[in-house]
């Protein structure tokens, strides 16, 4: 990512003489406010960075901290598979949805978008329920620094999948009550579809870490 | 450029959506307004942090003479003092003031992409600054555990504040940081999405690619902040062991197990140096500004100075464990962190270097915004070569706890900022309120200000080759220092409270500006960049009237060979000469 950036920097500035007045061709920019849809899309982007740099260095601090001597490895409860199920099914019936969507298929959108809440919600439902697991079994958030990770990090995901759920639902009553039209509610599906993906690979190395430790 | 639509310009005529004072001044979605607030808002905390140097100064010079500042309230002022300036000041103020200013407005933008979030940015900043003044007046107090809230003994008994004092701490930061993030994210985006027609990257003005820049790295550096202060809200109320090493606080064994203080040290540095560039970045990108107008000339090496900010704000992220050689680090760690260090002392200086040229047979223009800017050249060099000592280990180790590491860090990102923030004010004042200031009492408070600021710091340097500890309330039984110490810390604070007290000479003159101040042209300075070619002035919301600028050049047309004028304004068609309009820049 950071390598695209940097080369893309590159390429806007070698080359270039900004001493010189010159006209600038047309393509060079929108006016400001211009197609929204790219400005969404490239504020979605910074935030998924942000939120990469924010799980990072959870990472790196769980890893940090899993040297030291009192980290008494834990057992995932069994569940968790099941809810990763949930989420990568919520990830493919959203990219079904976007899909069609792009398609201009208006009979997938509220199906789709119905669908995935269920799984979605399932996914949070499940992280609650295996925390309530974890709880009846007395692996408590302050018995051990692995545990403490595991609340946190599990906790801090499901945050921000509630986060999506809110777009969603805005996505979803707009579409339910009839108020918006297509072109926004593409527009919404494909960067809610985009925000999941990436909460499912960032589930995924989680759920990978904490398998492997 | 027009110049008589502005002379009956009253408050009421505004063409645009909001026309109550609610939502004009105060639900504002208005990017000027927006920034306005942040500005009010982060010198407000910010005289709050002066007063508390002012009593930490009083403590120190004067050790014996005031009761009412005993240790646990000496710390206090120190932390909040600490924290004040460098996040909820500088860093609001840079960010959240001068990049919502200015971004739309030297983008040639109507206004920031997303001015909603941009207006909640704003209030949860405000939320944030007031869940930190509230822990003034909790039981117990403020935090006392320096600003950079070291665990273990940021949460254990024994601390001032320990209780609710650092918890409230920590959740002002995470406030702080979502507000951040809110704002940043516009700021970035407004970049990428919203520059006007002609405006390419490369002809951004340096102040938009510094508060760009700055930006990234905030985006990128806060989430280790709000991941260490999440973690050590646990560690206080749920009892986890993230930071906290088995420890008996007091004959008690409060439950702790073998967390790692060093984690956090980690964590909070690697936030905690970024930081340092996103207050210096925009300072660095508006100083060139500032030069470059005031100097009449092209600010040397445009190319260079774009790519030496993104080369600091690449570095910065790889330069951390300098603030930690006292760690007891691997010296293969410490020999890699002090060669970063030093690495990025190569841009630093191409910047400084490109400053000096760019003055070197300018037209020099000695207006206040001018005076602080070169103010800055000399602070910035001397807080930056201090710097290349404490970059190393071998200096490092025997210096970091003493006065020398207080003058270094405050010359280098307290003194320079703020006298850079101070200019930029000066500057973009007509702009912001349509009216001029007094240039005497600027002049005033800038040589003031620019002479008591070397003597505070410049003696500190002696006191910490002296050996003087820093963070210590009193010496006690010190006999290796002389007794001069004293005299000169007493001294230190006179200049300190000298200081504090010149700045009433700012406010009263902005304060009479506002309300009996000539009225300015639109481009007072006779500058290029588009925020002085608006069609309103001040430039209502919108900015722009019916139509977006057009721009054609750089922003740097001084002094071209061939024009009548001594500036050509971006927005001035590559094939024209600028209109006759006698002899620009003289003031």
């Amino acid at each position: 990512m950071l390598a695209t950036l940097l080369g893309w920097l590159l390429k806007q500035s070698f080359n270039t003489t900004p001493w010189i007045a010159e006209q600038v061709s047309d393509t060079a920019h929108h006016g400001p406010m211009g197609d929204s849809s790219n400005t969404k899309l490239i504020a979605l982007m910074g935030l998924l960075a942000v939120v990469t740099s924010f799980f990072a260095l959870i990472f790196s601090a769980y890893s940090l901290r899993m040297e030291l001597g009192d980290w008494v490895p834990m057992t995932e409860p069994q569940l968790l598979w099941v809810n990763t199920g949930m989420l990568i099914l919520a990830s493919l019936v959203f990219q079904w949805t976007r899909n069609g969507a792009v398609k201009g298929q208006r009979n997938r959108q509220l199906p789709g978008l119905l669908l995935t809440g269920v799984f979605t919600l399932g996914f949070v439902l499940g992280q609650y329920v295996a925390w309530q697991q974890l709880q009846n079994s007395g692996q408590f958030i302050s018995s051990n620094p692995a545990n403490a990770f595991f609340y946190f990090m599990t906790g801090a995901h499901a945050l921000h999948v509630l986060g999506g759920l809110y777009v969603w639902a805005r996505a979803t009553i707009r579409v339910v009550l009839g108020t918006a039209d297509d072109e926004k509610i593409r527009r919404s599906i494909e960067l809610c579809t985009i925000y999941w993906h990436f909460l499912l690979l960032v589930w995924l190395i989680l759920f990978g870490l904490l398998l492997s430790t | 450029m027009s110049y008589v639509a502005f002379a009956d310009r009253d408050h009421e005529h505004e063409h645009h959506d909001p026309d109550t004072f609610i939502t004009k001044y105060i639900w504002s979605q208005d990017h000027k307004v927006i920034a306005i607030q942040y500005g009010l808002t982060a010198i407000f905390v910010g005289l709050i942090a002066l007063g508390l140097s002012a009593m930490m100064r009083l403590q120190l010079g004067f050790p014996d003479d005031f009761s009412f500042i005993n240790p646990e309230n000496y710390y206090q002022f120190i932390t909040m003092h600490g924290m004040i300036m460098v996040i909820y000041l500088l860093t609001a103020l840079f960010l959240g003031g001068f990049g919502n200013y200015l971004i739309p407005l030297m983008c040639g933008s109507r206004d920031m992409v997303f001015p909603y979030m941009n207006m909640l940015s704003y209030w949860m900043y405000l939320v944030s600054v007031i869940i930190l003044i509230a822990s003034f007046f909790v039981e117990g107090g403020s935090t006392g555990a320096g600003w950079t809230l070291y665990p273990p003994q940021a949460i254990m008994q024994g601390t001032p504040g320990v209780d609710m004092g650092v918890l409230l701490m920590l959740l002002s930061l995470a406030v702080f940081i979502v507000a951040f993030t809110m704002g940043g994210l516009n700021y970035v985006t407004t970049v990428l999405q919203a520059r006007c027609k002609g405006m390419t990257l490369m002809r951004m003005p340096l102040s938009v690619w510094g508060i760009f820049i700055a930006t990234i790295l905030g985006l990128l550096a806060f989430p280790a902040l709000l991941v260490s202060a999440i973690m050590m809200i646990f560690d206080k109320t749920l009892m986890t062991s993230f930071f906290m090493p088995a420890v008996s606080s007091m004959g008690v064994d409060p439950g702790y197990s073998g967390g790692s203080p060093i984690l956090f040290q980690h964590l909070f540095w690697f936030f905690g140096h970024p930081e340092v560039y996103i207050v210096a970045l925009p300072a660095f990108g508006i100083v060139s500004d500032l030069l470059s107008t005031h100097a009449r000339k092209n600010i040397f090496g445009y190319r260079m100075m774009v790519w030496a900010i993104i080369a600091i704000g690449g570095l910065s992220f790889i330069v951390w464990a300098h603030h930690m050689y006292v760690s007891g680090m691997n010296p293969y760690f410490g020999f890699f962190f002090a060669t970063t260090t030093l690495i990025i002392a190569v841009p630093t200086a191409i910047k400084v270097y490109n400053w000096v040229l760019t003055l070197w047979e300018g037209n020099i223009h000695l207006r206040v915004p001018m005076l602080f800017s070169i103010g800055f050249i000399f602070t910035f060099i001397h807080g930056g070569l201090t710097g290349l000592f404490l970059g190393n280990v071998t200096i490092d180790l025997p210096l970091s706890d003493t006065y020398f590491v207080v003058a270094h860090f405050h010359m280098v990102m307290g003194v320079s900022p703020v006298l850079v923030v101070f200019g930029a004010i000066y500057h973009w004042w007509p702009k912001i309120t349509g009216r001029m200031y007094n240039e005497t009492l600027g002049k005033w408070h800038f040589w003031m200000t620019f002479l008591g600021t070397y003597a505070i710091y410049l003696p500190m340097h002696y006191l910490g080759f002296a050996g003087v500890p820093r963070r210590y309330f009193a010496m006690g039984n010190t006999d290796f220092l002389p007794d001069s110490a004293q005299d000169l810390n007493a001294a230190i604070t006179v200049s300190a409270l000298f200081v504090a007290a010149t700045q009433i000479l700012f406010f009263v003159n902005m304060i009479w500006s506002l309300k009996f101040g000539p009225k300015s042209d639109p481009n007072p300075w006779d500058a290029t960049t588009l925020e002085w070619q608006t069609p309103d002035h001040p430039p209502k919301h919108g900015n722009w009237g019916h139509e977006l600028p057009e721009v054609h050049r750089w922003a740097y047309d001084y002094s071209v060979p061939g024009y009548e004028d001594d500036f050509i304004p971006q927005n001035v068609p590559s094939d024209k000469a600028p209109a006759g309009r006698g002899h620009g820049g003289e003031h």
